[in-house]
């Protein structure tokens, strides 16, 4: 290839050839993110701590709660998005890895509980339950918030890159893929219920008193963790954006489209599935230790099988590959969930049923599919 | 060390190095070939681009490949053609290392062993493969499939980092000419007729920039004019890279062999004859296979 100067170059990006790219976000998208940073970290706040309760302006705690725990969700379904949507892989056990992130949190909030607890020990209320005299191995540094926080991060990262590294290695994939990934998070709930286990058995932990010594049930306090949730849901998104965007982004499309072409173009897939794979773990486990003290409680149910499946209908329900769909996916079923549990609360899971349904038959392209279909037919009727 | 052997090393050096420059001049491509030895460089001075000796394959007992061997020169075009099940697609499993042979051995130039490397190492050294049914990545544009075939780092991070240079974009836009689907660029791939997919694929194997080329079928699904272009652009590679045709219409290898190269027969995964096309169409074994006995 011999040299050729830049001139022809500039000349065909002009002509169209070249995709705009080098951009996060277009001007338009830039606003709406900083509108939503606005939103979250002032707007919330002032119309919940500032306007007063009989206001028709003011934001009720349960709302800032409700919103909170969403925002928890469409973290995960945001990770979801990039192993799924992006690089074709359904893991159906993500909720492990929002669990684990949430007990890395959570024994950090038992341990702050002190002496405040119903038997007045210095010991987690479930262990002088079971008689135990000292804490076991695995909480010998629970009472060091940063040694948590990286506990956080640390082990369901290295559960995934491990889990990760085998299937990948092996060239396990799709539905085998997924029921793998579905029966590593029932096992884990199987071994969480247990007692000997040493995370408080099937009650998991509950009766948080305070974080970094300040009452965990202030409002201020809540505010707090909802901004830094909005904040975090932001940030990941704007990451996601950035990665998809990459040439890195467009070889996990390509993975999804055609790996056998990507292995003999000289890419080695496993690279690539195990850093995304890993990286959406970890976000996973994030939202995990914001959604905890935000709950109040963390119990093995999240490693559930439905808590997994859930987060996959989310992401499917607001449409794949999009970044924003699993997000306004996210709202959109908890939400609908939230009310229909307070009005119906028999028939959730038939509603949650027939939109799955819904949505695989009539909206392949999601929630964001039907704006696209509705904005194009708009376009047409105007042409 | 005395003095005239220092000189009569020197001597010997450029004599070698006249030698190996004669050669490249002669293969009439580029520094590519007969070059000094790189680690994981192929080495083409040999004059062999591939060989495959007493390769056998068996599946549950049935012999995919049976002892198959095979010599494919530098900057040659060689097609090969057999019936159905002759283990044609296997042979090119083996080459590109998707199948792991029970026995024999496969190198690329004379010193590295193919059997040892994985599929994407292979591919990195400069093999590349069509596969029969045209594999492209759907959703992306014809320019991304193309951009991801660039030759360049193929790790996750510098991926992650990566920024198309003038000198990139100008070779997307050369390749782009030469499959014709300059129009297409940002069309999504999915949406390409078949043969313009077979086009778009051939233009990622170029992209790539490999030293041997693995063809399987690649005119299937095309119309007579694109089977035309397509001969043409594989001969105007020809001797710049060596290339391997695995196709079924004859007509097609009459215009790429043009008479005169070499085309091989396999059958029942080994060589059954090997000659122009004239001679083994008129190979009375060669008949028989086609034939049905």
């Amino acid at each position: 290839m011999s040299a050729v100067p830049m001139t022809s170059s500039s000349s065909m990006s002009s002509s169209g050839l070249t995709p705009r790219r080098g951009l996060l976000l277009g001007p338009a998208g830039w606003s709406a993110v900083m509108g939503a940073v606005l939103a979250v970290a002032v707007l919330v706040p002032v119309l919940n701590l500032m306007v007063p309760a009989g206001s028709a302006l003011h934001l009720s705690d349960y709302a800032v709660a409700l919103v909170g725990k969403i925002m928890c969700y469409a973290i995960c379904a945001l990770a979801m998005d990039l192993i799924w949507g992006y690089t074709g892989i359904l893991s159906l056990g993500h909720g492990l890895f929002f669990a684990l992130g949430g007990y890395g949190m959570g024994m950090y909030l038992m341990r702050q509980i002190g002496r405040d607890g119903n038997y007045k020990s210095d010991l987690p209320d479930f262990m002088v339950f079971l008689d135990w005299k000292e804490l076991p191995w695995a909480w010998t540094f629970s009472d060091s918030f940063l040694f948590q926080m990286a506990m956080v991060v640390l082990v369901p990262g290295l559960l995934a890159l491990v889990f990760g590294f085998f299937a990948f290695r092996s060239r396990i994939k799709g539905v085998y893929f997924s029921i793998i990934t579905q029966a590593m998070t029932f096992a884990a709930m199987l071994l969480f219920f247990r007692n000997e286990t040493g995370f408080g058995g099937n009650n998991g932990f509950t009766d948080f008193k305070r974080i970094l010594g300040v009452p965990i049930a202030l409002p201020e306090t809540r505010m707090v963790l909802f901004v830094l949730t909005g904040l975090t849901l932001i940030g990941c998104y704007l990451m996601a954006r950035w990665i998809v965007h990459s040439k890195f982004g467009r070889v996990l499309q390509a993975i999804r489209d055609a790996e056998s072409r990507v292995m003999f173009t000289g890419y080695d897939p496993l690279a690539y599935k195990l850093a995304i794979w890993t990286l959406s773990a970890v976000m996973c486990a994030v939202a995990g230790a914001l959604y905890v003290p935000q709950v109040g409680i963390i119990n093995p149910g999240e490693m559930s099988a439905a808590a997994s499946i859930e987060i996959a209908i989310w992401a499917a329900v607001g449409g794949r590959a999009t970044l924003i769909g699993p997000i306004l996916g996210a709202f959109f079923v908890n939400g609908a969930k939230s009310w229909f549990t307070q009005v119906f609360p028999e028939f959730w899971l038939y509603f949650l049923g027939a939109l799955f349904i819904a949505v695989t038959l009539f909206l392949p392209q999601g929630i964001v599919g039907l704006f696209d279909k509705f904005s194009s037919k708009k376009k047409e009727t105007r042409a | 060390m005395t003095p005239d052997l220092m000189e009569s090393m020197h001597e010997v050096r450029a004599r070698h190095e006249a030698r190996l420059a004669r050669q490249a001049g002669e293969s009439g491509g580029d520094a590519a070939f007969g070059r000094l030895l790189h680690a994981g460089q192929p080495d083409f001075t040999q004059g062999v681009a591939l060989y495959l000796d007493d390769i056998t394959v068996s599946f549950d007992g049935f012999r995919a490949l049976n002892q198959l061997s095979l010599a494919i020169n530098v900057g040659e075009l060689r097609c090969i053609i057999g019936p159905n099940g002759a283990g044609k697609t296997t042979m090119m499993d083996v080459i590109t290392g998707k199948t792991r042979p029970d026995a024999g051995k496969a190198s690329f130039g004379s010193t590295i062993d193919l059997l040892r490397l994985r599929e994407n190492e292979i591919a990195q050294i400069g093999i590349g493969r069509k596969f029969q049914k045209p594999t492209v990545y759907e959703q992306l544009s014809v320019f991304e499939n193309l951009e991801l075939a660039l030759k360049a780092d193929r790790r996750a991070r510098a991926s992650l980092f990566h920024r198309l240079s003038g000198e990139q974009l100008d070779r997307i836009g050369e390749i782009l000419t030469l499959i014709h689907l300059k129009g297409e660029a940002q069309r999504t791939a999915g949406l390409l007729s078949h043969g313009q997919k077979q086009w778009l694929e051939i233009g990622m194997l170029l992209m790539q920039d490999p030293k041997l080329l693995l063809l399987d079928e690649p005119v299937a699904g095309m119309t007579d004019e694109e089977t035309e272009r397509t001969a043409e652009l594989f001969l105007s590679l020809e001797g710049r890279h060596s290339l391997v045709v695995v196709e079924h219409d004859m007509k097609f290898v009459d215009q790429l062999t043009e008479g005169r190269k070499k085309v091989t027969v396999l059958h029942e995964g080994s060589v059954l004859a090997e000659g122009r096309l004239s001679e083994v169409q008129a190979n009375e074994k060669v008949v028989e296979v086609y034939l049905g006995r």
